[in-house]
C-alpha cells in the first residue's frame, strides 16, 4: 500500500465514521425500532379472528415482500411529491424501512406468537387476565426468545439497507462515501473502508444477538 | 347449588362430543367426572370454566348466568393436565400473578402467596423457575396458583395424569386433604375408576357424550345403572350369563343350593390375592374369581379340581349384552 493511500484511508475514516454515527446508526435504530412496533400491530392482526382485518394484514404484507425495497424508497421520495406530497430525504428514508421492517417482522412475530403454546392463553384468561396483559407479561416474552435469530437477521439486513438511502441524498456511510471517492477516483479504497464499517456494526450486532440468547434461554428451558 | 348445568350440547364439526348434558355439583363437594377417553370430560369441565362455549345449554356458577362469560369473569380456579406454567416466571410470580392483576396491596400479595406455597409444600422453592421443579412439584404449583384468586369453584382436568403412579397416589390424598381444609367446590376429570372412587363424595360417568350415572362412589360400584357403568367401575366376569364383580361369586367345595358346578382351570397369585380362573359344566362359561388365600388353602384349589360356584352379592341382575 502506498503512502497516499494509507494517508487517504487516515483521512476517511473520520467523515465516514460521521456517516455511520449520524446516517446509519440512527437510520437503522429509528426505523427498526418503529418497525417492530407496526410489525407487533400488524402480525396481531393477522392472527384476528375478523377476516377483513385479517386480509388488510396478508394483504400489506404481500406487497411489501413483494417489492423492491429501492422501489418502496423511490415511490415515496420521488413518486408521492407527484400526488401532492413531498417528504423530505430523511422522513422518506424512515418511513420506507420502517414499513419494509413491519412486513417482513410481522411474520416472524406473528409465528413466534403461534409457537407459544395454546394452554399458556388458557392459562392466564383462567387466573383472571385480559388480552393486553397475556400478550405482554405471558405471550410475548415467550415469543421473544424464538424471534430473537430470525429478528436479529433482520436488524443486520436493515443495517446494511440503508446504504440504499445513499440514493435518495441521505448522508449516511455510504454517501459518504461517494463524496470522498468521487473527486480523487480512489472507488475501491473508499468503499472497502465503508464496507468494514458496515461489517464491524454487524459483528458487534451479532455478539450483542447472542449475548441476548442466552439471556433469554430461561424462558424457554422448560 | 354450586354449579348448574343443563342442556348443553357440544358439537365439533360433526362430531357430538357432548349430547343433552344436565348436571348440578352442590357447593363444597368434590366430583369426578371419569369416563373413556374421548367421552367429552374435558369438553364439559372446559364448558364449565368458559374456555369453550356451548352451542346449546346453560351453564350457572353460584346462581350467576355465566353460560356466556369469558373465564376471566368466573370465579374459576383451572388446573391442566400439562401444569401450563408460565415458564418464565418464577414460582412465587406464578401464583402471584393472579393477584397482582387484581392490584392487591404488596404486602398483602406476598403474605397470601407464601401461605398458599406453604400449603402446597412448595415454600422453599418460591424463586425457582418451574423447569427446575419435578412435574409433581410443578402441579402443586399449578393448583397453588389456581387457588390464588379464592375461585368458587376448582376445576381440574385431570390433574395427575401426567405423573408417575406413586407421585399419583400421593397427590390424590393431598387433594383429599386440601378439599376438606378448603372446601372449595371442586371438580376433576380422570379416567382412572380407583382414583375417582377413592377421592370422591360424588362420581359422574360420561361416556360418548353423555351422563351415564351420578351418584356416592359406593352406590356406583355397588348399584351401577348399566352394563357400561359396571364395567367401568371395577373388575367384572361373567357368570350363568350375569355380569358380577369376581369377588362376588363365592367357592363352595361341595354342591350347594343354587350354586353351578365348574373346574378350576388356572390359578394366579397376585399378592394377597388369588384369581382363579374356571369353566362351568354346563353353558361352558369361563368366569374367573377372586379369593384370599386363605380361602384358596380352604378350598385346596388346584387346577383340574371341580368346584360350585354361586354369587354372594345380591345381584343387580344385569343382562349381559
Ligand atoms: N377443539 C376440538 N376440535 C375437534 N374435536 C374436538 C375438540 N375438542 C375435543 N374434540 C373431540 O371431542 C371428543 C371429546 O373430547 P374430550 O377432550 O372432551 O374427551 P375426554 O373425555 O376429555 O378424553 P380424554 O380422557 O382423552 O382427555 C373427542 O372425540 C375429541 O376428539
Ligand atoms: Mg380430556
Amino acid at each position: 500500500m502506498d503512502q497516499s493511500t494509507v494517508e487517504l484511508i487516515r483521512s476517511s475514516l473520520g467523515p465516514l465514521l460521521e456517516g455511520m454515527v449520524k446516517g446509519t446508526i440512527p437510520l437503522t435504530a429509528i426505523s427498526f425500532v418503529l418497525g417492530l412496533l407496526l410489525a407487533l400491530v400488524v402480525a396481531l392482526m393477522r392472527l384476528s379472528p375478523i377476516w377483513p382485518v385479517s386480509a388488510i394484514a396478508r394483504f400489506y404484507v404481500s406487497v411489501i415482500r413483494g417489492t423492491p425495497l429501492l422501489v418502496q424508497l423511490f415511490i415515496i421520495f420521488y413518486g408521492l411529491p407527484s400526488l401532492g406530497a413531498t417528504i423530505d430525504p430523511w422522513p422518506s428514508a424512515v418511513l420506507a424501512f420502517t414499513l419494509n421492517v413491519g412486513g417482513y417482522a410481522s411474520e416472524i412475530i406473528r409465528a413466534a406468537i403461534i409457537s407459544v403454546p395454546r394452554g399458556q392463553w388458557e392459562a392466564a384468561q383462567t387466573v383472571g387476565m385480559n388480552y393486553p396483559t397475556t400478550l405482554r407479561r405471558i405471550i410475548l416474552p415467550q415469543a421473544a426468545r424464538v424471534s430473537v435469530p430470525p429478528l436479529s437477521n433482520t436488524l443486520i439486513s436493515l443495517v446494511k439497507d440503508t446504504s440504499l438511502a445513499s440514493t435518495i441524498l441521505v448522508t449516511e456511510t455510504f454517501r459518504k462515501a461517494q463524496e470522498l471517492a468521487g473527486p480523487t477516483f480512489e472507488f475501491f479504497t473508499l468503499y472497502m473502508v465503508a464496507a468494514a464499517y458496515y461489517w464491524a456494526v454487524c459483528l458487534v450486532l451479532s455478539f450483542a444477538q447472542s449475548r441476548l440468547e442466552t439471556r433469554l434461554d430461561r424462558y424457554v428451558a422448560s | 347449588m354450586s354449579i348448574s348445568v343443563s342442556g348443553i350440547n357440544k358439537r365439533f364439526g360433526d362430531f357430538v362430543a357432548l349430547d343433552n348434558v344436565s348436571l348440578e355439583v352442590p357447593t363444597g363437594r368434590l366430583t369426578a367426572l371419569l369416563g373413556p377417553s374421548g367421552g367429552g370430560k374435558s369438553t364439559l369441565l372446559r364448558i364449565i370454566a368458559g374456555l369453550e362455549f356451548p352451542d346449546t345449554g346453560s351453564v350457572e356458577i353460584e346462581g350467576v348466568q355465566a353460560t356466556w362469560l369469558p373465564p376471566q369473569k368466573r370465579s374459576v380456579g383451572f388446573v391442566f393436565q400439562h401444569y401450563a406454567a408460565f415458564k418464565h416466571m418464577t414460582v412465587f410470580k406464578n401464583v402471584a400473578f393472579g393477584l397482582e392483576i387484581r392490584r392487591k396491596p404488596r404486602a398483602e400479595i406476598r403474605q397470601r402467596v407464601m401461605e398458599l406455597l406453604e400449603l402446597v409444600h412448595l415454600e422453599q422453592f418460591a424463586d425457582r423457575l418451574p423447569s427446575q421443579l419435578s412435574g409433581g412439584q410443578r402441579q402443586r404449583m399449578a393448583l397453588a396458583r389456581a387457588l390464588a384468586v379464592q375461585p368458587e369453584v376448582l376445576l381440574l382436568d385431570e390433574p395427575f395424569g401426567a405423573l408417575d403412579a406413586q407421585v399419583r397416589k400421593e397427590l390424590r390424598d393431598w387433594l383429599r386433604n386440601l378439599h376438606d381444609e378448603m372446601n372449595v367446590t371442586t371438580i376433576f376429570v380422570t379416567h382412572d375408576q380407583e382414583e375417582a372412587l377413592e377421592v370422591s363424595d360424588e362420581i359422574v360417568v360420561i361416556n360418548g357424550g353423555r351422563i351415564e350415572q351420578v351418584g356416592a362412589p359406593a352406590d356406583l360400584y355397588d348399584r351401577p345403572a348399566n352394563d357400561f357403568v359396571m364395567k367401568f367401575l371395577g373388575p367384572v366376569t361373567t357368570l350363568d350369563g350375569q355380569l358380577v364383580r369376581p369377588h362376588d361369586i363365592e367357592l363352595l367345595a361341595a354342591p350347594g343350593q343354587e350354586a353351578i358346578e365348574a373346574t378350576v382351570t388356572r390359578l394366579t397369585r397376585v399378592g394377597f390375592e388369588v384369581r382363579a380362573e374356571l369353566r362351568t359344566s354346563k353353558g361352558g362359561s369361563e368366569p374367573w374369581v377372586q379369593l384370599t388365600r386363605i380361602q384358596a388353602q380352604e378350598l385346596d384349589l388346584e387346577p383340574g379340581r371341580s368346584v360350585w360356584l354361586r354369587t354372594t352379592h345380591a345381584p343387580k341382575t344385569l343382562a349381559v349384552s
